[in-house]
């Protein structure tokens, strides 16, 4: 082994990489964009138009009500509603958008109220709309404050207290510290992302030094020099790793950079969104560790798309090629975000439980069972595809596919 | 000196099974001398000199180059050998000196002796004034010039050439043609391939006509000559290779 042919290829190919624009995009400029225009920017916008949903006085109609002018005046004097004349196509209106809810008033509702039989007021809502969610929800916190008062004045009628209806109060509370409930919240996405980022980071240059080579027409050339095919694949392979680790750190440092500003200026509370929720603080501990899983989980994709790319003959190829392959990286890290926890059996399941385990390395949780074994299945994952990458530099038919 | 002995390539073809792209071939090209190998396209002349340059590895059969067997030490071979051909482009990213340098680098060449070479080839070829330009800027003499730049910065004994000139205008394609006598001029063993007739009538010691992976009829072009009783190159080379020609066999 030659360390130092090893080196001259990997100190040519950074030159190379470090002059290609979609290398420097893919490895440098995306990950450090991509976290802070998700949080601040995104979560901003999203922030900024639920605001304004919320903000918007809804349209709502009143069907029937005639004999029960005290519900009509009680909905009619609401503030953070609007009541608008009835016509008889409002379930369509709804649909549209034209009108937000509808609430339906039996005919007798005031007589049924004072003679106690049941009644049911319905109220027409366009459902998974928010607008109209907002609408419906306005109105029915109406009805059950005026429904709250008839009971009150029923059972102070009949000399009872209130505690026969509420005899005890059901609470949640809250013992997992704010940082963790946030990062509970976001670790599935957070290790999404990382993992997702380690691949695209790789996926340029690992396509440029095999496929991209042989269709420049540079491997005959490199193939004629003294240099043995194990030294120039991993040279290659160093490069690619670089790029990808350099892309995962860059993202996971530019995540705890977004998630510190973020914390710091409670963008959400003019949402009226939980402050506390986003609190994240993701220390140097925590990127250490995310950074120190992903390590093997980036020869194993380093090595893995330059094995599929250089049975490629041309970039386009290869590209098309690489992106199933991306699919299957995205899959088991998006399960990691579902309420899935650690056990053993996942524990060998390469990618997914790289991603479980980012979940629970940012909650500050650390099951070092759990960790040893994948770090260490991951690692011998990862060495398989490397020497899978070493055994396809060697196959002539590969090499000089055609 | 390059010496072959029974070199065999065998390729797995989906349509037509094994094929045999160079069979049995044995012959010998000498320092101070011009091996040419003629023959039409598929002949089997740049799977020959790939495994010459151990860029493929042969089926069958060896190859003794610059004194190292290109099956038990390719890698002491490449380090002999200055390989090129129009399929070895250079790095676009990098510029003309770093391409060569590379290469310097790669041959084992120490930084002092890697400079001192640099300075000696970049002044002979004339290439000084484009020494930082990066390879995708420069024009297609400049980077034949490169290429050559590339296979001469380990003075190598042995030159191989596939096809060099192929695809190249009249002038930069004299560039090449005068490098190759160049080479022989300093007792180097040359051997290229080609299939340009006057090339190799103005070039060539020795003669290997190839066809089907076949090395046909060898000598200097006299004794070719002699041996056919024709005067011109063409109407030799197309009686020994009409009888296995094959249009359109491809690689």
């Amino acid at each position: 082994m030659s360390f130092r042919n090893v080196g001259i290829v990997y100190r040519k190919e950074l030159t190379e990489a470090l002059r290609d624009r979609r290398t420097l995009i893919s490895t440098l400029l995306v990950p450090l964009l991509l976290f802070p225009v998700l949080t601040a920017g995104l979560g901003a916008a999203i922030a900024s138009l639920i605001g304004k949903a919320k903000e918007e006085i809804p349209e709502v109609m009143i069907i029937g009500g005639s004999d029960s002018p005290e519900v009509v005046a009680g909905l009619q004097k609401l503030s953070k509603i609007k009541i608008v004349p009835t016509t008889p196509n409002y379930k369509e209106q709804i649909g549209n958008k034209e009108v937000r809810a509808a609430v339906d008033i039996p005919a007798n509702f005031q007589s049924d109220l004072t003679e106690q039989r049941a009644a049911t007021v319905k109220i027409y809502v366009y459902e998974g709309e928010m607008k109209s969610g907002i609408a419906a929800a306005r109105v029915e916190e109406y009805l059950k404050n005026f429904r709250d008062g008839v009971v009150k004045d029923r059972l102070a009628a009949k000399n009872l207290p209130t505690t026969v209806l509420t005899p005890f109060d059901i609470k949640q509370q809250n013992v997992a510290p704010p940082e963790k409930v946030g990062a509970t919240a976001f670790g599935g996405v957070i290790g999404y992302m990382v993992i997702l980022l380690c691949f695209t980071g790789g996926m340029y240059p690992g396509i440029d030094l095999t496929a991209g080579e042989k269709e420049r027409g540079t491997m005959e050339t490199i193939l004629s020099s003294p240099i043995s095919r194990m030294h120039l694949v991993l040279g290659k392979f160093l490069l690619v790793l670089t790029a990808s680790l350099v892309t995962a750190a860059l993202s996971v440092t530019s995540m705890g950079i977004s998630f510190a500003v973020l914390g710091h200026l409670h963008a959400f509370d003019q949402a009226g969104n939980d402050a506390a929720q986003l609190q994240m603080h993701i220390g140097l501990a925590t990127v250490l560790s995310v950074f120190v899983m992903v390590l093997p989980l980036a020869v194993l994709f380093s090595a893995l798309i330059m094995t599929i790319a250089l049975f490629a003959k041309s970039y386009k190829e290869a590209q098309s090629y690489i992106t199933p392959i991306m699919m299957l990286v995205i899959i088991p890290a998006v399960a990691a975000m579902l309420p899935v926890d650690l056990n053993a059996k996942l524990a060998l399941v390469p990618i997914l439980n790289a991603s479980l385990l980012c979940k629970e390395l940012v909650t500050g949780t650390y099951h070092w069972n759990y960790i040893a074994i994948i770090f260490f299945s991951t690692c011998v994952y990862a060495a398989a595809a490397l020497f899978l990458a070493v055994r396809m530099f060697q196959r002539e038919e590969v090499l000089f596919r055609s | 000196m390059i010496e072959t002995r029974g070199l065999t390539k065998t390729f797995n073809d989906k349509k037509r099974g094994k094929v045999k792209a160079v069979d049995s071939v044995s012959l010998v090209c000498n320092p101070g001398q011009i091996y040419g190998l003629l023959g039409a396209n598929g002949a089997g002349k740049t799977t020959t000199l790939r495994m010459l340059a151990t860029i493929l590895e042969p089926s069958d059969g060896t190859a003794i180059v610059a004194g190292h067997d290109v099956v038990d030490a390719p890698e002491k071979v490449r380090a002999n050998v200055g390989f090129l051909s129009t399929a070895t482009a250079l790095y676009p990213r990098l510029t003309s000196q770093e391409m060569v340098e590379y290469f310097g680098r790669l041959n084992g060449l120490d930084e002092a002796t890697l400079k001192k070479r640099l300075d000696e080839i970049f002044e002979r070829l004339d290439m000084n004034s484009f020494r930082d330009r990066r390879c995708d800027k420069l024009s297609t003499g400049m980077k034949q010039k490169t290429s050559i730049a590339r296979t001469l910065v380990h003075d190598p004994q042995v030159m191989i050439f596939d096809e060099p000139t192929s695809g190249l205008d009249v002038m930069t394609a004299r560039t090449i043609i005068g490098f190759i006598r160049e080479c022989r001029d300093r007792g180097k063993t040359v051997i290229f391939s080609t299939h340009v007739m006057s090339e190799v009538e103005k070039l060539c010691d020795v003669i290997g006509i190839i066809q089907s992976g076949k090395l046909l009829a060898e000598g200097s072009l006299a004794e070719l000559r002699d041996r056919y009783h024709k005067q011109d190159l063409e109407d030799i080379f197309v009686e020994i290779v009409a009888p296995l020609y094959v249009p359109e066999e491809g690689n």
